[in-house]
């Protein structure tokens, strides 16, 4: 067992895709010689050549549409999209192309491409740096959407969507790429697409994912010396969703708040609200209760800690479930 | 509006009309030779060479057998996808299609594109390649079932090495680039394999779009084994080809660093030999090449736009001399290579295909509903298991009610 951070588990995940399949490559700008801006692929060019860790143009179409060519021929592309907010240009090949070659090609066709994408606020950056798309691409039927909170998870999630043979979205929470953790290589993976019960409650859930995972186990904890007993729920796969993880929890514990940096209109918690409200109506003792990032492009970074849900937002929404 | 130098509104169209095929004119005069082997008479030239990049280049080792049986049977060719072509339009009008692509006018630039492909090159068209796809061993009827609606794709890309159609423009040509990358790397790992290339078809209004730039930087930069077919038909829908570039588009390729050439695309002996070229430059480690067939779509669009709405008349009868089927069969005729006998054969045989055509598509079976959702995902996905699930639930009670009508 080794402690390494998100971002070293990562970078230990393609290694080993890389090893074990010569058909895994991974392409990207930067992604060489520096090793990726956030030094995610840092070393393994110099281990594997310039054919399977391929820098490339800067051109994020270029990229994917390249990527979904390489998949055709047989071959297992990992792409790397620097930011969030830069992954738009390739918008058009994910969605109109990569999610759809399997139904097109009435199931003949497999597109199994992962795009990795740093994403989310937090690291007082400029703007495109900072934003959480998820819930543009989850609406996309033919993707799947991952995201890891921790190294364990990085390390192993990262090598089952390589594997997958459906189109895979790697969301990489990007401020906590530095969060160290232990990392057990020998351990067998799980399922990728369901959801962590991560701490035990009684009186309400918390569902979070990606970055916001650590903020959720804080306010739980909080809670908690307030007498009040609260789950924590690690989504870890945004689309598929693990509803019945959920809904068992809710059921139990009749108050569920969803947090995440997004914008909560239109997002992953409305989708959450909506389905457990179909699924657990009778257990609701409130109404499921969304915290996430406010209607506006994202915010300046001198403001951002205003935007981004912190433990006292989620500690306030656990007061209103309670109220009710 | 006194004193407003904008043309008064009945002459404006017109205005606009003038102005653009001005463009399209002096383009045609530019500075970039058109490699023709066949003349629009029906005379056949004995080489073809060009200078591309400062170089001259002799393509006429790659001008295939000029005999009777090679050409007879690019005219076969040229012949069926036309009339499928007839076909398909009134099976459209006839409300049994959504839409149709017609080609006529295209077939030289597709069948001679098409027919020096081999076996193991991979071809990604757009959606007006029948010809290409006709080469490639697609069924007619198969091209159909994307416009019956009854499937997205038709046919087995993998089995013909031709991809599925591409609505998007020039999405895929990225897709080509990086197929030619994995053509690359599995050479490198096999040295055995045998040599192959892959072909990018788009139009001069898709040349417009930021991927064809991407395709050509990515294939640049990697010397990909990639041709880029672009079928120049003067038309993207409404807007002439000058809206889309200013310089003749076989000229790009030099921006990129890799070879442009443009052929006259009606004329179905230079475009083989032309791509005949190109594939041996791509396939043997030289990298990509543009090709841009300049020709003409003698039809709409689509059947749902009007060319008269948008162009000149006399644009039509300019281009109807050079006719790709015109100008072979004057050429078969005359130096005796068929015969009447030949014509009506392939008349009838046409006209058979037409027949079994149009009875394939209308008995052309719908898919299920349920089968929809089984190919969303290769590896099993909760979402769709459960609305598949409320979707079965749902129609069953329908069943229930059906028996008692």
């Amino acid at each position: 067992m080794a402690t390494m951070t998100i971002a070293k588990a990562i970078n230990e995940g393609l290694r080993a895709s890389l090893t074990q399949d010569p058909r895994t490559l991974l392409m990207g700008e930067d992604i060489g010689e520096l090793g990726g801006v956030y030094r995610v692929t840092d070393g393994l060019k110099r281990d594997f050549g310039a054919m399977r860790v391929v820098d490339s143009p800067l051109a994020e179409s270029g990229i994917i549409g390249t990527a979904i060519g390489l998949a055709l021929r047989g071959y297992r592309p990992v792409c790397e999209i620097q930011f969030d907010g830069f992954v738009f240009p390739g918008f058009n090949q994910i969605t109109t192309q990569l999610a759809k070659l399997r139904t097109r090609s009435d199931g003949m066709l497999s597109a199994p491409v992962v795009i990795r994408i740093p994403y989310g606020g937090g690291i007082g950056s400029v703007e495109h740096h900072s934003e959480s798309p998820e819930a543009l691409f989850a609406h996309t039927a033919g993707l799947r959407i991952i995201t890891p909170s921790n190294p364990q998870d990085a390390y192993w999630m990262i090598q089952q969507a390589v594997s997958c043979e459906d189109p895979v979205i790697v969301f990489e929470p990007k401020r906590r790429y530095w969060l160290k953790g232990e990392v057990d290589t020998s351990a067998p993976a799980g399922d990728p697409f369901s959801a962590h019960v991560l701490r035990a409650g009684t009186d309400a859930t918390i569902v979070a994912y990606g970055p916001l995972v650590p903020v959720a186990l804080a306010a739980a904890a909080a809670a908690e010396e307030d007498g009040r007993s609260v789950e924590v729920i690690d989504l870890r796969s945004i689309s598929p969703i693990d509803f019945d993880t959920v809904t068992e929890s809710v059921t139990r514990t009749g108050r569920l708040i969803v947090a995440h940096e997004a914008p909560t209109f239109g997002g992953i918690g409305g989708e959450i609200a909506a389905r457990i409200s179909e699924r657990a109506f009778l257990s609701l003792e409130a109404p499921v209760i969304r915290v996430g990032g406010f209607h506006m492009p994202y915010p300046v970074a001198r403001v951002e800690e205003h935007y981004l849900p912190d433990i006292d937002r989620i500690l306030e929404a656990l007061d209103r479930a309670f109220a009710y | 509006m006194s004193g407003s130098r904008v043309p008064a509104a009945e002459f404006e169209v017109e205005e606009v009309l003038r102005a653009a095929h001005s463009a399209i004119g002096e383009q045609r005069e530019a500075s970039v030779d058109m490699l023709q082997v066949l003349a629009p008479d029906g005379t056949m030239a004995g080489g073809l060479t060009a200078e591309i990049d400062g170089e001259m280049i002799d393509f006429s080792p790659y001008l295939a057998a000029t005999d009777a049986a090679h050409l007879c049977s690019l005219y076969r060719d040229m012949f069926l996808i036309r009339r499928f072509d007839q076909e398909s339009t009134a099976l459209q009008r006839q409300g049994q299609l959504a839409l149709w692509v017609p080609l006529t006018g295209q077939e030289a630039a597709q069948i001679g594109s098409g027919r020096a492909l081999q076996p193991q090159d991979y071809a990604f068209p757009t959606y007006r390649e029948h010809g290409v796809a006709l080469t490639r061993g697609v069924e007619p009827a198969e091209i159909l079932r994307l416009f019956r609606g009854v499937t997205n794709g038709g046919w087995d890309p993998r089995e013909r090495n031709f991809h599925l159609y591409t609505l998007v423009l020039a999405a895929q040509s990225l897709h080509a680039v990086g197929y030619a990358m994995g053509i690359q790397r599995d050479q490198l790992a096999d040295p055995s394999l045998p040599e192959a290339a892959s072909v990018a078809y788009f139009g001069d209004g898709a040349s417009s779009e930021g991927d064809i730039h991407e395709s050509m930087v990515f294939a640049a930069s990697f010397n990909a084994p990639v041709v880029f077919f672009c079928q120049n038909n003067q038309w993207a829908i409404s807007v002439p080809a000058a809206v889309q570039t200013r310089v003749p588009l076989a000229r790009r390729a030099e921006g990129y660093g890799f070879p442009g050439v443009r052929v006259d695309g009606n004329d179905v002996v230079a475009v083989e030999a032309v791509t005949r070229w190109a594939l041996d430059h791509a396939r043997s480690g030289k990298g990509p090449v543009l090709i841009e067939a300049y020709t003409y779509r003698m039809s709409a669009h689509t059947t749902a736009d009007d060319p008269t709405k948008y162009r000149l008349s006399g644009d039509e009868q300019e281009w109807q001399p050079r006719d790709p089927l015109v100008r072979l069969e004057a050429h078969l005729r005359t130096q005796g290579l068929a015969d009447d006998a030949f014509f009506d054969e392939l008349t009838a045989e046409a006209r058979s295909m037409a027949t079994a055509l149009r009875d394939a598509v209308l008995s052309m079976t719908v898919p299920d509903m349920e089968s929809r959702f089984a190919s969303v995902y290769a590896e099993p996905h909760p979402l769709v298991q459960e609305e598949l699930r409320f979707f079965q639930q749902y129609e069953a009670g329908f069943v229930d009610e059906g028996k008692h009508d």
